[in-house]
């Protein structure tokens, strides 16, 4: 037998297999599928002091082996998701969940933080920095270590949960970012977002998402990913939670060898409903066929040599 | 009669529905017209609750599926048809009997059959015509009166209008450039029809004119560029007077009480 358990800032998962958010709504769609307790958890829809709408559609545009989407953080807002979809939540999954929150100013995150801290559901925070800022003049909070360092603070204050800070790929220096989060307090980090990307229709010549530039995700951005986890999870201590492109059992242990202690699953979900139970069920096999009886032994094992 | 929203939104959850993802085989797959393909694919279909609903094809090279509505359905076979468009579609029209695609089946909040009243008009524009038929079918089994208006550019793109007549409505076809039917638009002959209620699926402009002229209440079958097709990306989202509301899912299908234009 196989292990297939890891330890995300001090809580157990039954495995390493997470769907990303904006991947996975709330849950509800995937539980009429499948029983989704099989999960390690997952990051729930990116949750916002208010509630938006996104931007307007066209949203998604294919690419070769990816997708670009630019929703926009559409969610209910903060008050609705406790109100209701924690508690319909409860009815599928009994497991933490991984609250996944954005902000557009400091205050923001630590007011969507403080209200979801309360929450016995909510495991982790998930916190988002790589949305616009308008708090501070249009930069992003996830492209400078000094501004990704003020979220982390104004969220640990606010909060006694694990802070995970989910960090854009979109910046010169990931690493640098991801140790100014480290020092700031977080408890682990997550990476990469989507990259920033755009397609445009031959037949009228512009670009093909409303919003024209969006997030490319989908296997193609695999490599990427992997890079970054293996630069970010040599620099810092706290866990690493690996995603971009993964879609198979394999792609689960290409990021934990780079360095993941957990790792997320997201485009996959939308072209196949049954991608992370499939995962799930595929990762003993994999594990087997390279040897592998506990992924707490391969983690970072390309760091050597 | 006042729109229950809530009514509406409760139907999908009472249902609990399920879509299934399953090995569907090319039965047959064929031109219609210049661009327009018919195909018909065999599996499991019992996930299809109400026409108007969708099925989702993934097709090899390419990333996301292709949301294609439901034409036609019994209880083994699904017939679809599609337009040609990108390069998505030509792959499906080169596509051979007998091969396996995988598909979603039974996505979308379909026609609600229920709140025609005894005689309803279904209007299709081009590609927004297929959908309609297995409507049409329905809604003639509980005994309505059904006319159907087909509008096509010219008489070439014309198709299913013999297979409307055999279901026993009265079709109606209109042609922009006047080479069949009415010269004009289908708002040229929903003008002078006798309807209690309308069904409808095309692109905007024809909706726009509809909205403007409609006589009673309808719904409208609306299309959008989706990532999932299942109400989990919120990729192809729009607002409503009762709220945001995913084409996906809460559509394709909208209540005209409910749509902001």
């Amino acid at each position: 037998m196989v292990n297939t358990k890891v330890n995300l800032c001090g809580i157990e998962l039954d495995n390493p297999v997470i769907p990303a958010s904006g991947t996975f709504g709330f849950g509800y769609e995937f539980a009429e599928l499948y029983d989704i307790n099989c999960l390690g958890t997952f990051s729930f829809k990116g949750t916002t002091k208010d509630s938006r709408f996104g931007n307007p559609t066209p949203r998604i545009a294919e690419c070769d082996s990816g997708m670009i989407n630019a929703v926009g953080l559409q969610n209910p807002g903060v008050e609705k998701v406790i109100s209701h979809e924690l508690p319909e939540l409860a009815k599928c999954f009994s497991k933490p969940v991984m609250a996944n929150v954005s902000g557009f100013s400091l205050e923001e995150y630590a007011y969507t933080c403080e209200k979801l801290d309360k929450e016995e559901q909510v495991g982790w925070l998930e916190v988002n920095i790589s949305c616009p800022n308008v708090h501070g003049g249009g930069m992003s909070f996830g492209t400078s270590p000094e501004a990704a360092a003020e979220v982390t603070k104004a969220v640990k204050s606010v909060t006694s949960k694990p802070v995970i800070i989910k960090l854009s790929p979109n910046v010169t220096d990931i690493v640098s970012i991801a140790k100014a989060c480290e020092e700031a307090g977080a408890d682990g980090v997550s990476l990469i977002n989507t990259l920033l990307g755009m397609r445009i229709d031959l037949k009228t010549g512009k670009p093909v998402i409303a919003n024209k530039m969006g997030g490319f995700s989908g296997a193609a951005i695999k490599p990427v990913g992997i890079r970054m986890v293996y630069q970010v999870s040599q620099a810092v201590k706290i866990p690493v939670v690996g995603m971009g492109g993964v879609s198979t059992a394999n792609d689960v242990i290409e990021y934990i060898m780079a360095g993941a202690t957990a790792v997320e699953v997201g485009a996959a979900n939308l072209v196949n409903p049954y991608a992370c139970k499939e995962i799930i069920e595929e990762l003993p096999a994999a594990m087997a066929k390279y040897g592998i009886k506990n992924l707490n032994d391969i983690k970072g094992c390309a760091h050597n040599g | 009669m006042p729109y229950d929203s809530q009514r509406r939104k409760n139907s999908v959850a009472e249902r609990g529905r399920q879509m299934n993802r399953g090995k569907y085989e090319i039965v047959s797959n064929k031109p219609l017209t210049k661009d327009i393909y018919e195909m018909k694919l065999s599996g499991e279909t019992s996930h299809i609750t109400a026409p108007g609903q969708f099925i989702n094809i993934l097709l090899d090279g390419f990333y996301l599926r292709r949301p294609i509505s439901i034409c036609d359905y019994d209880d083994k076979t699904i017939t679809i048809i599609y337009k040609v468009v990108g390069q998505g579609t030509e792959a499906m029209a080169k596509l051979a009997e007998g091969k396996y695609l995988d598909v979603l089946c039974g996505l979308g909040n379909g026609f609600d059959i229920s709140k025609s009243g005894s005689k309803a008009v279904l209007i299709g524009g081009g590609v927004g015509v297929p959908p309609l038929y297995n409507l049409c079918k329905k809604l003639i089994e509980e005994g309505k009166d059904v006319s159907v208006i087909l509008g096509f550019n010219t008489e070439s793109e014309i198709f299913y209008k013999e297979e409307f007549e055999e279901l026993g409505a009265k079709v109606y076809v209109s042609t922009v450039d006047g080479s069949a039917g009415t010269k004009g638009f289908v708002t040229d002959v929903l003008k002078d029809l006798d309807y209690d209620y309308f069904y409808t699926c095309g692109p905007m402009p024809m909706f726009r004119a509809i909205e403007k002229i409609a006589a009673t209440s309808g719904q409208y079958s609306f299309e959008e560029r989706m990532g999932c097709g299942f109400g989990a990306c919120m990729g192809c989202s729009c607002k409503t007077k009762y709220g945001y509301k995913r084409i996906c899912r809460d559509g394709p299908v909208l209540e005209r009480e409910e749509i902001i234009w």
